[in-house]
């Protein structure tokens, strides 16, 4: 009988906020097999919406996630605009993709700064996290709130971003430039983490095709796939900018990805702003005044990959059906093989690598449970992955 | 800003034990946005726990779905008593706008007992670390 | 246009289980297919046509349980939907599991929020319903 011992990384795990309950089967160091337990961030979401009207669906879906908040109200709105044919107005389109944009930067420093911590570099979470709080404040000075921005409805935006405000985006822009320029030296040229994220964590190309992956994960393995350019939605089309990829398909390389992105969105910002000052201010919607009945299958980029949203409508206020699918479904189940023949350090990194966004899996939050006592060879107890350990095996 | 916390320093440095329940992380990362540089609670000696055995205030968030809810229990069996819990967000106060959900079981305080409600969506990390302090004044007094 | 290419040829490789074909945008294209065919065609988009699987979504409606399986053709952003419908007293349908690994969670999900039996799934247990609704219990079924 072999000796194997179970690990969970369990809910409420210091290194991950959401819940979400991994088992790792491990022989010695050596991560054998995972199993993934969810259902404890399960919200309903999908029905919910099926009681709300349309516009107040846009609240329900911001929050299937804090911080892709807008890519989900961005994906259901580009579904809903398909099925009553509705343009949006170029202002309008020059807001969505500048939120969708800034939404993108803080996302990746949120996710700098969270492998940072996991590989024990707290210095960088630090200061990833320092740097995120000038785009939250952008996001407070634009929208009101530093998350869930409700800026999104039918046929366009909420709130205008007055040319007057430009000034202080673009001095944001450039100092988000410095610090981006620090931190992705500092990540990318550092040699601890070079042997702790290279070769680790590695997704083939055959890999991402078969679970369908999705975002920067697919594009570390050097699939240029992008709803930015396969299916151009907004302002997208109207600005210059690059998919980003890189070869190895390893959590180095989506690291790369992720860094190098952020610059992409910086410009994309500025170049919406330059645009956006020639269009009157204030035209940021037009007005509709009901939806017929119709499918539309919206989606968008999320920083994890593309969010998919599909809507039946009846003619009447609500939604008949609204399927949303985020990109960490199809992302997070990559673990099989990212995760197994690793190391249990490597493991926990691996996992983050994928940027997993557990509450826009599941519309379901998974907790973990710091409870439990460590038992070997048995299944269910739960055991804490200490944040002290990963530390220790720097 | 936050108002006597030269009394917190005096007094006591906190540990805090983060359960997330059902919820869409935006509590979660103004929470952990406390511990950043901007706001930087560990200068105040307020540290996050792993372990709820350890803490001396557990902050939930997230609407609590029928699966969290033994683990919430748990956690709350689990640390020592006296412990302060406390509802952070919406969705802890009250549950949210998935209150009428149908895997609701919350909220929080159906569960387990509250000492304080901090309501945002999500509430400013400011506004966390001012209903913590503020908590801790009322339970331990002012100086 | 690409797109009328690969309506043209999914159709001419299965004339007698296509039940309609719809193009309602631009860059959206509707299939309708009989049950039996589903695992056919998603191998043959999958591995000829190199599509990309994005989820699949399914709902009861008057007409039955309906399946609406999406997939991606990247390189030029058209997404096809292939869409079924089951007999909600006997929902069955073939798995996708052993062509690719993206539809394994899907499927366990849809049978436990409709009571769809995928056949072949080599797991189809519990994904999110675990303590959150009873067994036997299918919330996203209506009453008609």
């Amino acid at each position: 009988m072999e000796q194997t011992k179970i690990i969970p990384i369990g809910p409420y795990h210091p290194l991950q906020e959401e819940p979400e309950l991994f088992k790792l089967y491990c022989e010695g160091e050596i991560v054998k097999d995972i199993k993934w337990e969810t259902g404890y961030n399960h919200r309903g979401i999908e029905k919910l919406s099926e009681q709300k009207s349309f516009d107040q669906v846009f609240f329900l879906v911001e929050r299937i996630c804090g911080i892709c908040s807008t890519s989900h109200p961005f994906a259901f709105a580009n579904a809903m605009e398909e099925i009553g044919g509705i343009e949006v107005p170029d202002r309008a389109k020059y807001i969505r993709t500048i939120i969708a944009e800034l939404e993108r930067i803080h996302s990746h420093l949120l996710w700098v700064g969270l492998a940072g911590h996991f590989l024990g570099y707290n210095t960088v979470f630090m200061w990833a996290w320092k740097y995120r709080e000038p785009v939250l404040d952008l996001f407070e000075a634009i929208t009101g709130n530093r998350n869930s921005y409700a800026m999104f409805k039918i046929g366009g935006v909420r709130r205008d971003i007055p040319n007057a405000m430009m000034g202080n985006i673009r001095a944001a822009m450039d100092v988000l430039k410095k610090n981006a320029d620090l931190l992705t030296g500092a990540v990318m040229d550092d040699p601890v983490i070079h042997a702790r994220t290279k070769g680790v964590g590695v997704l083939s190309q055959q890999d991402i095709l078969d679970y369908a992956a999705v975002g920067p994960t697919a594009r570390a393995s050097g699939i240029a796939m992008d709803i930015r350019a396969d299916d151009p939605y907004a302002a997208y089309p109207l600005v210059n900018w690059k998919v980003i990829t890189a070869q190895a398909g390893d959590v180095f390389a989506k690291a790369e990805v992720r860094l190098l992105e952020m610059y992409e969105s910086i410009s994309i910002i500025e170049q919406c702003l330059s645009k956006m000052e020639h269009e009157a201010e204030g035209s940021t919607a037009v007005k509709v005044w009901e939806i017929p009945e119709g499918m539309g299958t919206g989606r968008a980029e999320a920083p994890r990959g593309e969010v998919f949203h599909f809507v039946l409508t009846d003619g009447s206020n609500s939604p008949v059906r609204h399927k949303i699918r985020a990109p960490s479904y199809v992302n997070i189940a990559t673990f099989r093989k990212s995760c197994i023949g690793q190391t249990i350090a490597d493991a926990t990194i691996s996992l983050a690598a994928v940027d997993p966004c557990y509450c826009c899996t599941e519309r379901l939050a998974v907790a973990y449970d710091l409870t439990g006592k460590r038992r070997l060879y048995t299944g269910s107890e739960l055991l804490l992955l200490s944040q002290q350990k990963t530390l220790a095996l720097r | 800003m936050v108002v006597g916390l030269k009394s917190l320093v005096l007094k006591r440095s906190l540990w805090l034990f983060h359960f997330g329940g059902a919820s869409c992380n935006n509590c979660d990362i103004e929470i952990l946005d406390c511990l950043t540089p901007r706001h930087d609670v560990e200068r105040f000696g307020m540290l996050l726990v792993g372990s709820p055995r350890h803490a001396d205030v557990i902050l939930v968030n997230g609407s609590i779905n029928k699966r969290d809810r033994e683990r919430l229990l748990e956690v709350y069996d689990q640390a020592a008593k006296p412990v302060l819990v406390v509802a952070i967000g919406a969705c802890g106060c009250t549950g949210g706008i998935f209150a009428e959900g149908n895997t609701f079981a919350g909220p929080v305080d159906k569960i387990i007992p509250v000492d304080a409600y901090i309501p945002g969506c999500p509430p400013k990390p400011e506004a966390i670390l001012a209903g913590i302090v503020k908590l801790v004044q009322s339970k331990f007094g002012s100086l | 246009m690409k797109k009328e290419e690969y309506s043209k040829q999914i159709a001419a490789r299965y004339p007698d289980h296509i039940l309609g074909i719809e193009a309602i945008r631009p860059r959206r294209v509707t299939i309708d297919i009989s049950p039996d065919i589903i695992r056919d065609i998603a191998g043959y988009l999958y591995s000829e046509l190199k599509f990309r699987f994005i989820i699949a979504s399914a709902l009861h409606t008057r007409a039955g349980i309906e399946i609406h399986y999406h997939f991606s053709h990247d390189p030029s952003g058209f997404i096809y939907n292939i869409h079924t419908i089951l007999d909600p007293n006997q929902a069955e349908i073939d798995s996708l599991s052993s062509l690719f690994s993206g539809a394994d969670w899907i499927e366990r999900e849809m049978h436990e929020i409709l009571g769809i039996v995928f056949r072949g799934h080599p797991k189809l247990e519990k994904l999110i319903s675990e303590g959150n609704w009873a067994e036997g219990v299918y919330p996203y079924r209506k009453e008609y």
